[in-house]
């Protein structure tokens, strides 16, 4: 089996160590991983903040540049969800409509991937340390995606895995919002924090990078005790890769 | 407080000092959530319901003119008389003819959204008509003369403490923070009210097409009294209120009661037909019913956005809104708050008025999980804030910003040039950006010039070798 990669902005620039890690653990269980050259931002940016007709030209390369793939694998739920489900609100042109038919079908985030498709729940490794896990809104509830990162989570031997209250309330990021509204999606994130505290755990994990931006920019500016880190890392880490 | 939704920056910011009113909100709105989802976990077709709903009010939306019309018909042929109103002001005119026409001095309002939409409380006491509100939650709000702050719970960013102090200060009776003392107390000082009232003044949360009914759900009886004690019976109501019949009304009278209170039940449903009086001796001897387009049609012919019109203003939204549970309704400076009222605000006060509103979001979905009748609220948010940046009401420097970054984006060597380097810049200085908002009180990410790319490559070749 062979995917293609598709790395979001913060995973590319901010964050590379967990699509690293992505592209390690995919590899322990038997899949290849391609990066497709020239590929840039998928325009979720501009789009959730209202510009549209500035970002068609961005949708329509990267539907050219990944719908032939046999698999689209991002470490990134709301990217994903750009790709799957916000791209049919954008004019594109009719001649790519089926391709991103079918590019909507064949797109995953990395742990959607692993346990949906490729059916793999239980790596092997072991990570003696509790944990927490925060679920990203889009990952959550537009996808769906919850159970199976915890699934992945519950199987790795010696970890003590304990879940935070509302472990499903956002995190206060929201892309542009964290600062148009800073003061708010501050206090959001100050919340979501206090409860990754009083879970007592040493490790808030996460499935998306812009979340885990905002968390561990929140935590370590407070010195509080958690820190962040991706599932990928947390899987890779498991495996001592 | 002034109602203005161009000031929500301000509100906001004012809100979130204040810890009193944060705790109020975030406990009540808890609450709310816990008796919400345990009812829900009761019901092992909520789901089903939900779509259910939401196809009825596809198909009414779809075809509310032929409803509208089927309603009128209804309502003529049971003696009950329909208004219709373009606007606030038009409305305001209509309730004043018929209050000047019956002579009217007192009027006792039940609760109701739409009224306040329309500014009437402050309308027909400027004309010298006695207006009282007789929901709780409202009448404390008005006591306060402050607006709801929530849909369903008028006074949920008041405790119980406070609501003791304003009756001991507004009515001159003793301190008390007991609920069902203060219930005792309200209801004493209302009853006489009740009984001298001229004119009763309701909203609708039904209206049924077919038997030209007006259906009001409600818990504590005074809108029974409201409706059925005074002379005259107005009843205010959006055109978006209909129901083909009484067969799709017991679907949303299970939804609402569950998504408003964490109710299975409401404790009373009224519905309203036709004047009693006639026929029974009691009762009113006119019934009114208005209805209220005031911007609605223009939303309606947007095959998207009609969806927001689908609300039945139940309150999950907010509830479930980690906004609104930090902020409380007051913060949004307008009549309906929280997740559906910033759908609203840019669609009912245009643009310009409303060009931040869509924006006070994190796009996070938990509305759109709670709301009853599946609005999509965040698909919404995101359609109208593209509808602010097509109509030119976004910052310039913005529109530039984007433009230039979708410019390079189009361009994979200058992207990565461009990505490059703010991570050189960041080694020589540790805050090169400028993101005052956000790093007040959060660290900034490392940029790693590096990158993915490289390092990929690297392993691959690393692998090979
Ligand atoms: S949008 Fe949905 S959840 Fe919110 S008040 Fe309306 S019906 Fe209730």
């Amino acid at each position: 089996m062979k995917v293609a990669l598709f790395i979001p902005c913060l995973s590319e620039h901010l964050y590379p160590e967990s699509a690293i890690a992505m592209v390690n653990v995919l590899q322990h269980v038997g899949i290849e991983s391609e990066y497709v050259e020239n590929q840039t931002c998928c325009g979720q940016p501009a789009f959730n903040s209202g510009y549209r007709k500035e970002i068609i030209p961005l949708a329509e390369r990267f539907i050219d540049m990944f719908h032939d793939k046999e698999y689209v694998v991002a470490p990134s739920g709301s990217c994903v969800t750009m790709v799957r489900k916000f791209y049919y609100d954008l004019d594109i042109r009719d001649k790519l409509k089926p391709a991103l038919d079918e590019l909507a079908g064949k797109i995953f985030e990395f742990t959607e991937f692993l346990v949906d498709v490729a059916k793999v729940e239980d790596l092997g490794g072991s990570f003696p340390h509790r944990v927490t896990y925060h679920d990203s809104c889009h990952l959550n509830r537009e996808l769906g995606v919850n159970e199976q990162p915890r699934r992945l989570i519950r199987n790795i031997k010696d970890i003590d895995f304990v879940e935070m209250e509302q472990p499903d309330i956002c995190c206060g990021f929201g892309g542009t919002f964290s600062y148009k509204f800073a003061d708010l999606s501050t206090s959001m994130a100050a919340r979501k924090c206090q409860y990754i505290e009083n879970s007592g755990a040493e490790f808030c994990i996460g499935a998306d990078s812009s979340c885990l931006m905002n968390i561990e920019g929140y935590l370590r500016k407070h010195n509080m005790r958690a820190k962040t880190m991706h599932i990928a890392e947390l899987l890779a880490k498991s495996l001592r890769m | 407080m002034e109602l203005s939704a161009l000031k929500t920056k301000v509100y906001i910011k004012e809100a979130l000092k204040d810890e009193r009113l944060r705790d109020a909100v975030d406990k009540a709105t808890q609450t709310a959530i816990k008796k919400r989802a345990d009812k829900v976990q009761q019901i092992p077709y909520w789901e089903e319901l939900r779509h259910k709903a939401h196809a009825v009010k596809r198909q009414v939306m779809e075809n509310l003119d032929t409803y509208l019309e089927t309603f009128e018909q209804r309502c003529q042929d049971n003696g009950v008389v329909v208004h219709w109103a373009e606007d606030a002001q038009e409305a305001q005119q209509i309730i004043r003819k018929i209050a000047r026409a019956n002579n009217v001095k007192t009027v006792v309002k039940s609760k109701s959204l739409t009224t306040e939409e329309i500014h009437l409380n402050k309308f027909l006491i400027e004309n010298d008509i006695e207006t009282l509100e007789t929901d709780l939650g409202e009448y404390i709000v008005q006591l306060l003369d402050e607006i709801p702050s929530h849909l369903t719970a008028p006074a949920l960013h008041l405790t119980r403490k406070d609501v003791g102090r304003v009756f001991h200060e507004k009515l001159g009776v003793y301190y008390t923070e007991e609920p069902t003392e203060l219930l005792t107390i309200a209801r004493q000082k209302l009853r006489e009210k009740f009984l001298a009232a001229d004119m009763g003044i309701s909203g609708a949360n039904f209206a049924i097409a077919e038997s030209g009914s007006v259906v009001i759900v409600e818990n504590e009886a005074n809108a029974r009294l409201t409706v059925g004690l005074p002379r005259v019976h107005v009843a205010v109501l959006g055109i978006e209120k209909l129901l083909p019949s009484f067969r799709e009304l017991p679907v949303s009278l299970k939804l609402l009661p569950v998504s408003a209170t964490g109710q299975k039940q409401t404790v009373y449903v009224n519905i309203i037909s036709s004047p009693l009086r006639q026929l029974t001796g009691e009762g009113p001897e006119q019934v009114h019913v208005v209805l209220l387009d005031n911007g609605r049609s223009k939303i309606l012919a947007d095959p998207q956005l009609r969806e927001t019109l689908f609300c039945i203003r139940c309150g999950a939204c907010l509830n479930a809104c980690p906004i609104y549970q930090q902020v409380g309704g007051h913060a949004y400076g307008w009549v309906y708050m929280g997740p559906i009222g910033i759908t609203l605000i840019p669609q009912f006060l245009g643009d310009m008025e409303g060009r931040y509103a869509p924006y006070v979001s994190s796009l996070c979905g938990a509305c759109y999980h709670a709301c009853p009748v599946r609005i999509n609220i965040p698909h919404h948010l995101l359609k109208l804030r593209n509808e602010i940046v097509e109509s030119g009401h976004t910052m310039k420097v913005e529109k530039i910003g984007i433009k230039m970054w979708a410019f390079l984006a189009k361009h994979p060597r200058l992207y990565r040039f461009a990505t490059w380097f703010p991570g050189k810049l960041q080694k020589l200085h540790p805050k090169p950006f400028p993101a005052p908002g956000y790093t007040k009180e959060r660290a900034l990410g490392t940029f790693d010039s590096k990158g993915f790319r490289k390092r990929f490559y690297e392993m691959q070749k690393g692998k090979k070798s």
